[in-house]
């Protein structure tokens, strides 16, 4: 049996919010100390918020371990804490060994300095040695691919260079425990793949590995065990693929029929949204070139006339590929005015970039809206066969979806 | 989530109720590393038990080398794409100097223990120059470095240290202008020139711990970036750098204004270098207030660094 490498016990952050919580000038505090508590403590209680509770955990040397959660689930506290950037409010978190945290690439960079000054400094600020990185420093070099402009300013570099410099260097540490947190999402293809390469090497090196991120699919790549952090608390801590799992299906119908509910009032529910193949069976991963289809499902309190739907592509620089309206529809004959269920397919053709969307629905009559939000995120994949900077192109494609009703 | 009633864990010394992992391969997974070894001890980040402790010194040295960094990369930087370049670490106090030989030194015509008084001015200035410029530096570093601090771990107490670093290089080129003014105008030290680094260590100390407190507290008051200009420029007057501390008449006051830390810096390094009177008794005290500066200055922090990517 391997020996314990992170051993995380009772673990919990409190931060407190409103009067206290950032830097003050002195005047406020001597006020707060002398002056009138009363009328503070009338509208602006300090309130606390925990980051994260209770939170325990333990890892054997040589372990990948996965950890998702939606933004503002702690798993940036829970990284702070490993590393020792902020302290806990309860419990404790031992580490064995030296830990490095490829968080935040190409700290301590300036941009006056030279790309060889700057892989020293931080180097160094990233707990290496100045030796250390003498003795690795070519292969950090080889590895960025920014050679030639190595006794150049950084800040005459693209990026892009400066990202891949930085991640060198990152890459490169010689530490014990290895914290990952989304830095592979950037960067072109090739350096991604890349990246992942050396990720593999590290857990092949016998390395204990913490993997923070979003992308889902990589996270199933590269680390067999998964945490699954909700409010600041462990939700679901195992194998990565029943984890995955129910994160995913968190994603579906409850969360968007408590969100209706908030909307409140209208007559008409969203229930689900759904990604899945064009004869309805339910889609685990999108590759570029795939077809698919939005699958809507929602519910009429009552008989609606002039119900109207509308369906919309977003990537994440808030450009539409597709933005499809029902009744914009030529000669479609489709009715959703009647009470009760309706389940409506929109399939969607293929010329889609590989990245992130989100799926935004609206539903509403020629004066009212009903829900108008984002209802679901996805991501398309390069396709198998790309190479390089291969995401492809979006071409827009309005009006190019087909609608197609089907009994709920 | 939100509010107070949320019931959160008891937060009554986490340290005691924590199991305790077992230890694993016999190597003691407590606080205590098995070996000096970094790569096989126990890094713990626990919370807090005790409110006030020292800043750990052993770990801080371990990380000596982010400090040279550090201060390489400031003083790289300090003079680059500058037309003067590193002649700045004399254009500073030469005219300063011309300034106060004049207001001082002609109108005022203040006594300078017999020696010219350009001669017994400069020296001062450049020790001077080098504590305000590191005590600004100091207490601003950590806040300059937000990015650092943020983001990845350190000892903090390096970036106050670091600040004092890159100003020691133009103390002494300063310092051999200097030398080249006392040979112009034939004053030479005497044998007490052998305890002048004690003078620029004991400068280095002072810096350190009023930029220990300053850094601390600036992090939570960015008052302390409004009052430094100002508190740096009474500093300069109730120290003996335009005029001798001789002029002070022995009784309380100069006991009270002896409690300057830069005075025995002042008057040490006159008498090492100008040969001047040696430092009174006095001057103990001077130098007995900064070791209280340091040691004090070193347990603030260490409070307030607890709270600095939190709060900074």
């Amino acid at each position: 049996m391997a020996e314990l490498a992170v051993d995380v016990s009772g673990l919990g952050k409190r931060y407190r919010v409103g009067i206290g919580a950032d830097y003050t000038t002195l005047r406020e505090h001597m006020s707060m100390l002398f002056g009138s508590r009363r009328a503070v403590r009338e509208d602006e209680e300090p309130r606390e918020l925990w980051a994260l509770q209770d939170v325990s955990f333990s890892m054997r040397q040589g372990d990948v371990l996965g950890i998702i959660g939606r933004n503002g689930a702690g798993k940036s506290t829970l990284l702070k804490i490993l590393a020792r950037i902020t302290e806990p409010t309860t419990g404790a978190a031992r580490i064995h060994g030296r830990l490095a945290s490829l968080l935040e690439v190409g700290t301590g960079f300036h941009e006056d300095l030279t790309g060889r000054e700057n892989v020293f400094l931080n180097g160094v600020v990233l707990g290496m040695s100045r030796r250390e990185v003498q003795v690795r420093f070519d292969e950090i070099v080889e590895f960025s691919g920014v050679s030639r402009f190595l006794d150049m300013p950084i800040k005459r570099y693209s990026s892009g260079m400066k990202l891949r410099l930085a991640f060198a260097v990152a890459a490169h540490l010689d530490t014990e425990v290895v914290v990952v947190d989304e830095v592979l999402a950037v960067g072109d293809s090739e350096f991604q793949r890349r990246c992942l390469g050396k990720m593999s090497d590290l857990q092949r090196s016998g390395r204990t590995v913490l993997f923070v991120s979003h992308d889902l699919g990589t996270v199933a790549q590269l680390c067999p065990r998964t945490i699954w952090l909700a409010a600041g608390k462990i939700h679901a801590d195992g194998p990565t693929e029943e984890v995955i799992g129910a994160y995913q299906q968190s994603f579906g119908a409850p969360e968007i029929a408590a969100r209706l509910d908030r909307a409140g009032g209208g007559p008409v529910r969203l229930d689900s949204v759904r990604l899945v193949t064009s004869d309805g069976a339910g889609l685990e991963q999108l590759r570029r070139g795939d077809p698919f289809t939005i699958e809507l499902c929602f519910t009429n309190d009552e008989t609606v006339i002039g119900l109207d739907v509308g369906i919309y592509l977003e990537d994440s620089r808030g450009v539409r590929p597709l933005d499809e309206g029902l009744s914009e529809v030529v000669g479609l004959d489709i009715d959703l005015s009647a009470p009760g269920p309706h389940k409506l397919l929109l399939d969607v053709p293929a010329p889609l970039a590989a990245k992130e969307y989100l799926v935004g629905v609206w539903l509403g009559t020629r004066t009212e809206d009903f829900f108008d939000e984002p209802a679901l995120r996805f991501e398309i994949k390069p396709a198998l066969e790309d190479s390089r900077d291969a995401i492809g192109k979006s071409r827009v494609l309005h009006g190019t979806g087909r609608w197609r009703v089907m009994s709920p | 989530m939100q509010g107070k009633p949320s019931a959160p864990p008891e937060p009554v010394s986490p340290a005691e109720q924590e199991p305790q992992p077992e230890p694993v391969g016999g190597r003691t997974p407590g606080g205590e590393p098995a070996r000096d070894d970094p790569r096989t001890a126990w890094v713990v980040n626990r919370a807090p038990t005790a409110r006030w402790q020292g800043v750990d010194l052993a770990e801080a040295w371990r990380y000596r080398e982010l400090a040279y960094m550090l201060a390489l990369r400031t003083f790289k930087l300090r003079y680059r794409q500058t037309f003067f370049g590193i002649a700045w670490a004399l254009l500073q106090p030469l005219v300063a100097l011309a300034i106060f030989a004049v207001i001082f030194g002609r109108f005022a015509k203040l006594p300078a223990d017999g020696i010219p008084y350009a001669v017994f001015v400069f020296p001062a200035l450049c020790i001077w120059t080098y504590v305000s410029t590191a005590v600004s530096a100091a207490s601003l570093e950590l806040v300059s470095h937000q990015e650092l601090v943020t983001k990845v771990y350190f000892p903090r107490v390096l970036a106050p240290v670091s600040a004092l670093l890159p100003g020691i290089v133009d103390l002494v080129i300063s310092l051999s202008l200097a030398g080249v003014l006392m040979a112009a105008t034939g004053v030479a030290p005497g044998p007490a020139i052998l305890l002048l680094p004690m003078w620029i260590l004991l400068s280095c100390l002072v810096a350190l711990g009023s930029g220990l407190w300053l850094a601390a507290l600036n992090v939570r008051y960015r008052d302390v970036r409004h009052t430094l200009p100002f508190l740096l420029q009474t500093w300069l007057f109730v120290s003996p750098v335009v005029y001798s501390s001789s002029l002070i008449e022995d009784g309380w006051l100069r006991a009270l204004y002896s409690l300057n830390p830069m005075v025995a810096v002042i008057d040490g390094l006159r008498w090492s270098l100008l040969d001047a009177p040696a430092p009174p008794a006095y001057d103990l005290l001077s130098g007995a207030v900064t070791i209280l500066l340091v040691v004090t200055g070193l347990v603030y922090f260490r409070a307030s660094e607890r709270k600095f990517a939190d709060v900074i």
